[in-house]
Parts: C-alpha cells; sequence; structure tokens
C-alpha cells in the first residue's frame, strides 16, 4: 500500500478565487447545476452553497460583519472530502461501492453504486449527494486516477496561494504544525488544526488550519460514526420485540381470561 | 449553524421520501402480522388458527409491496441486486455492521417465508388445491421451521428500519436509540389493529381475537410509554419538532396512542364500533409517525 495521502487546507491564505472549484468540475467532468443558469445565493458571493453529487469542492465565505459594519472579517474556507480514515460512508454502504483506496482515501465507484443514499446521511460533514446525471451518490475522488498516474489532484494543484496543499498525510502534519506555530508567534493565536490527530474519527486525511469555532465553518464540533447507535439501537428493539413478545405469548396462553368466544370490548 | 442543538445539524438529508415513509409502514405491518400470527400458531390454541391465517395473508402482500417500493426508490433500480451480490466481484455482498444491508438479506429471506406461510393457510382453508403445503403450517415439522424463523426475520424487517435510521448522522434518527424500539412495538401495534379490522369485516368471531384486542391495548400503552421515552432522549434536539411536524406528532400520540386507551377504558357500548374505530386510527397514526420521522429530518 502507498503511504496515506491527503490535503492540509490552509484556510487563513484561502481568497475565494473558487480555482480549486473549477480545477475540480473540469478534471472530473462534472456537470452543471440548473442546466447552466446561472443562479446566484442572493446574500453571498458563494453562490455554490455546498457540497454535493455535482459539486466536489466548494469554497465557503463565512461573513463576519457586525450591524455598523464598522469592522468585519470574511473567512474563506475551500471545503472537500475529508476521506476520514474511519469513514460513515464507507461503514454503512450496502454494495460494497464504497472502498478504501491504496492511498488510504474514500472512493464511491459509481459503476456499482446502485444510488440507496444510506452514505448521503451517513457522512458526519454532509459531504456527499446524488449526481443527477448519473443518478448515484459522488463526491471527491481525491482525483484517485491522477493519482495512480503519479499526478496531484487538481484542485491542490489549480491553488494559486497553496491554501490547498496536496502530500503524504505524515508530510502535511509537519507542515501544518509549522504553520500553527508561526500563526501563533505572528500573535494569531486562535489558529489550530481541525482533524489532523486520531481524535476525530480515526483523523481526516483532509484537516483544516481554523482561525475560529469549527461551528462557524459549518464544520460539526463532534463528528461521529454512525455505527455508535447500532449495539444500543439493536439491544433496545430486542428488548422492544421481547415485551411485544411477552405480551403476545401471555395474551394468547390466557385462555381462562377469554373463553366467551366473542371479543370483548 | 452556531447554536445547533448536536452535531447531526451539519449533514445531508439522503432525500428519503414517501416511498421510504411508506416502506416503513408496510415493512411493519409484514414483519408485525407475521410475528403475531406466528404467536398465535406456536402459542395459541388450534380453533384460533383462522386468524393466524389472516396475519399470513396480510404479510405476504405487504413485503412485495415493500420490496417494490425499496427498489423504485434506489437511484438505479435496476441495479437492487447490488445489496446482495457484490457487482464487481459477483460474491455475496453483507456487511453485519450495516443495518441496511442485514435489511436485504432478511427482507428476502422474510418473503420467501411469508410466500411459505401463505401458501400454507391457502392450502389448509382449501383455497389451493396443493394440500401437501399444509405442512408449511405448524405444527408439522417444516411448518415448526418457517414460522420459527419467520417469526424472528418478521421482527428484524419491522424493527431494523428504525435502527438504520439510527446508524446515520442525521438530526433526530441518530439523536436517539430508541427509533428501533418504537418501530418494532409500533409495528405490533398497527399490524394487530389491521387483524382485528380485517377479522371484524370478514364477520370471524374467534375467541383469539378478544386475546388480540386485549394484546393491542397493551402494546398501544407501551408503545406511549416507549415513545415518551424517544422524547426524552432526545434532550436538546427536541427543538427540530417545535413546528408543524412537532403538532402532527401530538395527533399521532393522541390519536392512536391516548384514544384507543380512552375508548377501551371507557368501554363503550357499542363495541363494534368502538373496535374498528380503534384499528383504523391506530393504522392511520402508525402511518403519520413514520412520516414525521422520516419528512421531519429531512427538512432540516
Amino acid at each position: 500500500m502507498a503511504e496515506p495521502m491527503g490535503f492540509f487546507t490552509d484556510t487563513t491564505v484561502c481568497i475565494g478565487c473558487k480555482a480549486c472549484e473549477v480545477a475540480c468540475k473540469q478534471w472530473n467532468q462534472l456537470p452543471s447545476a440548473n442546466g447552466g443558469l446561472n443562479t446566484l445565493s442572493g446574500d453571498s458571493y458563494d453562490n455554490t452553497r455546498r457540497l454535493d453529487g455535482i459539486h466536489w469542492r466548494h469554497v465557503k465565505f463565512i461573513e463576519q460583519f457586525p450591524e455598523s459594519r464598522q469592522d468585519g472579517r470574511w473567512l474563506l474556507m475551500s471545503d472537500v472530502c475529508k476521506h476520514c480514515v474511519h469513514a460513515g460512508c464507507l461503514e454503512v454502504c450496502p454494495t460494497g461501492a464504497i472502498i478504501r483506496t491504496e492511498f488510504d482515501t474514500v472512493v464511491i465507484q459509481s459503476n456499482a453504486c446502485n444510488g440507496c443514499r444510506d452514505c448521503i446521511g451517513a457522512c458526519p460533514f454532509g459531504v456527499i449527494d446524488i449526481n443527477p446525471v448519473s443518478n448515484t451518490a459522488q463526491k471527491c475522488t481525491l482525483c484517485y486516477d491522477r493519482l495512480q498516474g503519479g499526478l496531484e489532484p487538481a484542485c491542490s494543484k489549480a491553488c494559486p496561494t497553496k491554501s490547498i496543499q496536496f502530500g503524504t498525510i505524515r508530510e502535511l502534519h509537519t507542515k501544518a504544525q509549522a504553520r500553527v506555530e508561526q500563526l501563533h508567534q505572528a500573535g494569531e493565536n486562535r489558529a489550530y488544526l481541525y482533524g489532523a490527530d486520531e481524535k476525530m474519527l480515526g483523523g481526516l486525511n483532509s484537516f483544516y488550519l481554523l482561525v475560529d469555532k469549527p461551528e462557524v465553518y459549518r464544520l460539526p464540533p463532534d463528528p461521529k460514526l454512525p455505527s455508535r447507535n447500532l449495539v444500543p439501537g439493536s439491544l433496545y428493539a430486542l428488548l422492544g420485540a421481547i415485551m411485544v413478545g411477552l405480551g403476545g405469548i401471555f395474551n394468547f396462553r390466557n385462555r381462562s381470561a377469554s373463553q366467551s368466544g366473542e371479543p370483548r370490548p | 449553524m452556531n447554536d445547533a442543538p448536536s452535531s447531526t445539524w451539519f449533514t445531508t438529508g439522503p432525500h428519503w421520501g414517501w416511498y421510504i415513509a411508506l416502506y416503513f409502514f408496510f415493512g411493519g405491518l409484514a414483519g408485525g402480522s407475521y410475528f403475531l400470527a406466528a404467536l398465535i400458531d406456536l402459542f395459541g390454541r388450534r380453533e384460533d388458527r383462522p386468524l393466524a391465517h389472516l396475519g399470513y395473508y396480510v404479510a405476504f402482500p405487504c413485503v412485495a409491496v415493500s420490496g417494490l417500493l425499496l427498489t423504485v426508490d434506489l437511484g438505479k433500480p435496476l441495479r437492487f441486486w447490488h445489496m446482495l451480490i457484490e457487482s464487481n466481484t459477483y460474491r455475496p455482498m453483507f456487511k453485519y455492521w450495516s443495518p441496511m444491508s442485514i435489511g436485504s438479506w432478511v427482507l428476502l429471506t422474510f418473503g420467501l417465508f411469508t410466500l411459505a406461510s401463505f401458501l400454507g393457510a391457502l392450502a389448509e382453508e382449501d383455497r389451493i388445491p396443493w394440500p401437501a403445503l399444509r405442512k408449511l403450517r405448524a405444527p408439522a415439522a417444516p411448518g415448526l421451521v418457517v414460522e420459527l424463523l419467520g417469526g424472528i426475520s418478521g421482527f428484524y424487517v419491522a424493527s431494523y428500519t428504525g435502527v438504520l435510521l439510527g446508524v446515520t448522522n442525521r438530526p433526530i434518527w441518530s439523536d436517539t436509540p430508541l427509533l428501533g424500539m418504537l418501530f418494532v412495538v409500533s409495528a405490533a401495534s398497527t399490524s394487530a389493529a389491521l387483524m382485528i379490522l380485517v377479522a371484524h369485516r370478514s364477520a370471524l368471531t374467534l375467541p383469539g381475537l378478544a386475546d388480540l384486542h386485549r394484546m393491542e391495548r397493551w402494546v398501544v400503552a407501551f408503545e406511549l410509554l416507549v415513545f415518551i421515552a424517544v422524547v426524552v432522549s432526545l434532550g436538546p434536539v427536541l427543538s427540530a419538532w417545535l413546528n408543524g411536524w412537532g403538532l402532527l406528532l401530538l395527533i399521532v400520540v393522541a390519536m392512536g396512542m391516548i384514544a384507543p386507551l380512552f375508548l377501551a377504558w371507557r368501554r363503550s357500548p357499542i363495541r363494534d364500533v368502538s373496535m374498528s374505530t380503534t384499528a383504523i386510527l391506530v393504522l392511520i397514526a402508525g402511518f403519520l409517525l413514520r412520516v414525521v420521522i422520516v419528512f421531519s429530518s429531512e427538512r432540516i
């Protein structure tokens, strides 16, 4: 197996140019939305709005402006599939369409997916959705085809500010830690890494440098695996069935209570 | 997003809509009816066998409808078999940790059990000219095996859908581990209601009918307790129901749980009307319960 590969996205140097979105769409031949008609969100420069089956990269524009408009800032973040080491989508996929590759990335094989959509609800980050052209679930593949050919993913290749960096997870961790320290020394003490350590779903192979709470970036503060409910949910269901079963056995065996042959009100 | 009550608010809904809500209802009826029919066969009186037949007559068509609903809901319906066979290797596809994967297999095997019992019941009532099929009914050994395994898989079909919702990251669904329990108890109450209704319409007067009616009251009371437990377990996530869905849910509780218990407690002098009314209320509420649970999360 090749060494685990991924992205480190330094949101502090993202300028919101959306070159990553365009490169991703181009390379992966993703269709336009709404038949190509321009649909503006009307409240932001962010007209992509969310990741889905035809938007595998999404530059988030988080606009923090007070009522007075005297001060404020944009937080910009190029979002993508996190390629979790413990991936919720891969966990639940009932067809085996979602696989872990030799690069430790998570890929949906479109020819095997039957569009059951279980993975969409299982993803803790809301990354996956149906591609209306293929009618299957789709998301970022971390350019699996390019990686197999020894190329880097289209988005990081196109990024003009190195906000999106591609490499081995080991290298990226080292770079990211150094960048956090640099920012702390420069007085930006809010800088921290999101998803770099194993506590979050075993580690995210696409992790981020943020300068505000995850919720501000519309990222879950505490993402979890869907399987956390499997054992307790099954045991409670079993308990329910046992109670119903006992109720049934008790009622149907309780012959002395109803010998009249007539249903009682 | 800064004040989201749970990390589940950061996810995307799987676009499960009417087909899935209907499947949850019909799957529950199939599993619950078979489960009750098997209980009547295995533990009830011999003279109640026609009541068990009703359960088998309900279960098979409901499973058939369930399979159809699930298939048409797929993005690629012709790939329904990918749930069972891995399409790249042609090996069996089975993940014991994925409720949908196990559910697909159990639905298939349960379908075979319901077909066997359906044919067995028809043969026992001489509605089909194959007396050999009577062996598919207990106490014959093949019948015992079919009904025991069918009863267990019926329980699974009735409950796994709730567990499946829990094994996601969606609001409400994965914020409580109790939906499987709620669904299995609700499946029992709706199935008992449907069997009572059909028996009543068929003018069947069997001793087991009184037992079934008594059991339904017991199950509805238990369902109310489980529902309260679900509400408590949701905690701050309950805010997701402070809207029209919550109102509909209150109607479900009033219609499907409190009203039937009240009618039973009041002991209406018009007993037949009371029985039918109760059964219809429980059935409608059982369906609406699934509609609220599916759509209230999808809308977040």
